[in-house]
């Protein structure tokens, strides 16, 4: 047990001060704070940037109230009534004075038209922007060309009232899926960016020792089992330590955006009044499965002897955490299907599918647990088997980069 | 109180690695290994150490089986150096012998004392990558002994050395083996294999082909080495009766001779032809035993 904290922590505090670990979580931190801000950024760099837009205006009408409406929804972008000609407008925009021209006519049933000229017209958030503006201008003209009141008019564009109620009892309401849905969405990502990382940075530390030859040391002093164990959950903790630094950091920017906002963080995000159970399962179902992986990856590391083959030796795994993420953001839409339900079984995309399905739906208990069982199963089995794989492993050197070499571990290993 | 290794057999799948190898190793002895490559040395070393079980007999030392329970005991060099490559020779020699149950106050004392006593005090803060190969070996054989060991495993430890080192590390084996140490060493280098241990084991293919003392050894192998100097030619002799073979050199000629009776024989021959300048009857050197027993597979 004592060989066993050794190598955690060693594993742990020697990736702690690695230069690529600090180097990532600083750049990760300081992305989440960005995005946290990224309003506030942009506003800083559009600060005194009013677009100046010029407007001939052949009706000698629509100016005003455009300008008007315009200045309501949208401070940045300015008019300035043109009085030149069109060709004049053009040169002005084309030598950078005005940032476009917008030209004002009406059609033969009196409506409102424009063209817009810019010197290019890759920018869409002005036109687009104009656009709505001139489109709630001309839908008020036509409604009152055919006498239509204000309130009848809102009438029309009253959106229909449509109310969907589960009949199953215990089934989520929608607000409530709603909720699940966006929480879900966020744990799986976590999941599927742990497990990817993590797993890699286990193979790779795994296939560092072997390929140093440190290896050999190592196993003569402390089992193989004990090892891979206790390297498991080193940078499992690891992936603890960095996780919580920028959830935290991302926590204490986000609500420092949104001190004013109403109901804080989690109302902020849907996640009000989310069950303590989808918590409890994202846990467990993380935990989980970053032990299958992990235990996936260290076998597959004791594999190989130099670290240029480790990428290939663990591809397969990372097809199959990319495939269990594909199948569970297509189940967020239909987490009913057969496909799901039954995919959501295999040890290998139990983690990610059954919590989706258990946060969605709601599932009777035995499913998640039988999920859960199935997991562990599977988590024993691969410990048990990879650690002999390992113990094998380890000794092996050459040019073995094929899971033929699985087989040439486990003969290592065995007594005869 | 020893090293037993009873009827041990390693087969992995038909590949028969080690055959049958049965060795008694005393208490503070130092046991030569030798055997041309693939002969089963460093598989015969991890069935010691416990890396791998045997697939027939057993191996015990001090009528214990070595498990991870006895690794403070045991010291290990592999053939393959292996260390961290990126980190401090001070974190990891601690590291390694925390994991031989050593504290990291004692080991950093000791650590210092081997440094100094191999003449590198500076490397204490420096990484493995940036040290020569030869001083990676020192550092290497400090991170084997640094826990005091009551047994010692060393896999070449003299391959890649300067004359300068082989020595140095050659006084540090036998300190080692005079405080009680028990040693089990592998070489290709005889003349180390001759010099340092009493004990010996040739391996050839799995199979010890020759074991036991080295004074035994030699007087059982009974051929002897006849050097003979003198100013005329002495080519007729690679055909007298008795002489297996003959070698020219430059100043006279080198025999292999089946016993004293024969170079009786030879000196009583040439005295009539003439003056000698040298006639010495040599024990067989470790070397010809080696290449006769393990075969001329041998480099």
């Amino acid at each position: 047990m004592n060989n066993f904290m050794t190598i955690l922590f060693h594993t742990y505090l020697s990736k702690l001060k690695t230069k690529s670990f600090i180097v990532t979580t600083i750049i990760t931190v300081l992305i989440v704070v960005g995005l946290a801000n990224l309003s506030g950024i942009i506003d800083f760099f559009n600060k005194d940037s009013q677009e100046e837009i010029a407007v001939i205006d052949e009706t000698g009408e629509l100016f005003a109230p455009i300008s008007e409406q315009l200045k309501a929804v949208n401070k940045e972008i300015g008019l300035e009534n043109y009085n030149g000609t069109v060709e004049n407008g053009e040169k002005a925009v084309k030598e950078g004075e005005y940032k476009g021209l917008l030209i004002l006519s009406y059609d033969q049933d009196e409506l409102p038209e424009a063209i817009y000229k810019a010197k290019s017209i890759a920018d869409s958030a002005i036109p687009s922007e104009l656009q709505s503006v001139l489109q709630q201008m001309k839908t008020q003209m036509a409604a009152s060309q055919i006498n239509l009141s204000p309130e009848q008019l809102g009438k029309i564009y009253e959106p229909v009232s449509f109310k969907q109620i589960a009949l199953e009892e215990n089934a989520k309401t929608e607000e409530e899926l709603n909720q699940a849905r966006g929480l879900v969405y966020v744990l799986l990502f976590v999941i599927y960016f742990a497990v990817v990382l993590y797993a890699n940075m286990i193979a790779m530390e795994v296939a560092t020792e072997k390929s140093s030859r440190v290896m050999e040391i190592l196993i003569s002093s402390v089992s193989p089992i004990k090892q891979m164990f206790a390297k498991i959950l080193g940078i499992g903790l690891l992936s603890l330590t960095q996780m919580a630094l920028i959830l935290l950091v991302g926590y204490y920017s986000i609500k420092q955006n949104l001190s004013s906002m109403e109901g804080g963080f989690f109302e902020f995000f849907g996640f009000g009044n989310i069950p303590a159970s989808t918590i409890a399962y994202a846990l467990i179902f993380f935990i989980l499965g970053y032990f299958l992986y992990a235990t996936l990856a260290a076998f597959l590391g004791s594999l190989v002897s130099r670290i240029e083959d480790i990428q290939q030796m663990i591809t397969p795994m990372t097809m199959m955490v990319v495939a269990g993420f594909m199948i569970a953001m297509f189940g967020l839409n239909q987490p009913e299907a057969s496909f799901v339900t039954i995919t959501s079984y295999i040890p290998f995309f139990t983690p990610m599918l059954m919590f989706m399905r258990a946060g969605m739906l709601s599932l009777p208990v035995w499913e998640p647990i039988l999920g859960i069982a199935i997991l562990l199963a599977a988590i024993i089995l691969l410990a048990v088997f990879g650690a002999r794989v390992y113990r094998g492993g380890v000794l092996m050197y050459g040019n073995s980069n094929s899971f033929k070499d699985i087989k040439k571990a486990l003969l290592l290993t065995k007594n005869d | 109180m020893s090293l037993l290794l009873d009827h041990v057999t390693k087969r992995f799948g038909k590949f028969m690695a080690v055959d049958d190898l049965s060795l008694a190793i005393p208490e503070s002895e130092m046991f030569g290994f030798l055997g041309a490559n693939g002969a089963g040395k460093t598989t015969t070393f991890r069935m010691i150490l416990g890396l791998l079980d045997p697939s027939e007999g057993k191996i015990t030392w001090n009528g214990k089986r070595i498990d991870y329970s006895t690794s403070p005991q045991i010291g290990y060099l592999p053939e393959e150096r292996g260390l961290y490559p990126k980190l401090k020779i001070k974190d990891q020699i601690v590291y390694l012998a925390k994991l031989r149950g050593m504290a990291k106050q004692d080991s950093l004392k000791e650590l210092v004392y081997w440094l100094e006593r191999f003449k590198v005090p500076e490397y204490e803060n420096k990484k493995v990558e940036e040290l020569s190969k030869g001083n990676q070996q020192k550092i290497q054989f400090i991170t084997a002994v640094i826990h005091k060991p009551k047994l010692l495993i060393l896999d070449e430890p003299f391959s890649g050395l300067d004359p300068v080192n082989v020595e140095q590390m050659k006084e540090a084996v036998l300190e080692l083996k005079e405080s009680g140490t028990t040693i089990v060493f592998s070489s290709h280098r005889m003349e180390h294999v001759e010099e340092l241990c009493e004990y010996l084991c040739i391996m050839q293919k799995g199979r010890p082909v020759v074991h036991g003392s080295l004074k035994e050894i030699k007087r059982s192998f009974g051929k002897k080495n006849l050097v003979i100097h003198a100013d005329y030619d002495l080519s007729f002799l690679a055909n007298s009766h008795g002489v297996i073979k003959a070698r020219q050199t430059a100043e006279g000629i080198h025999l292999q001779i089946a016993g004293e009776k024969t170079a009786e024989d030879i000196f009583k021959e040439i005295a009539e032809k003439g003056f000698v300048r040298k006639f010495v009857l040599e024990e067989p050197s470790l070397h010809d035993i080696f290449i006769e027993k393990a075969g001329a597979s041998y480099e």
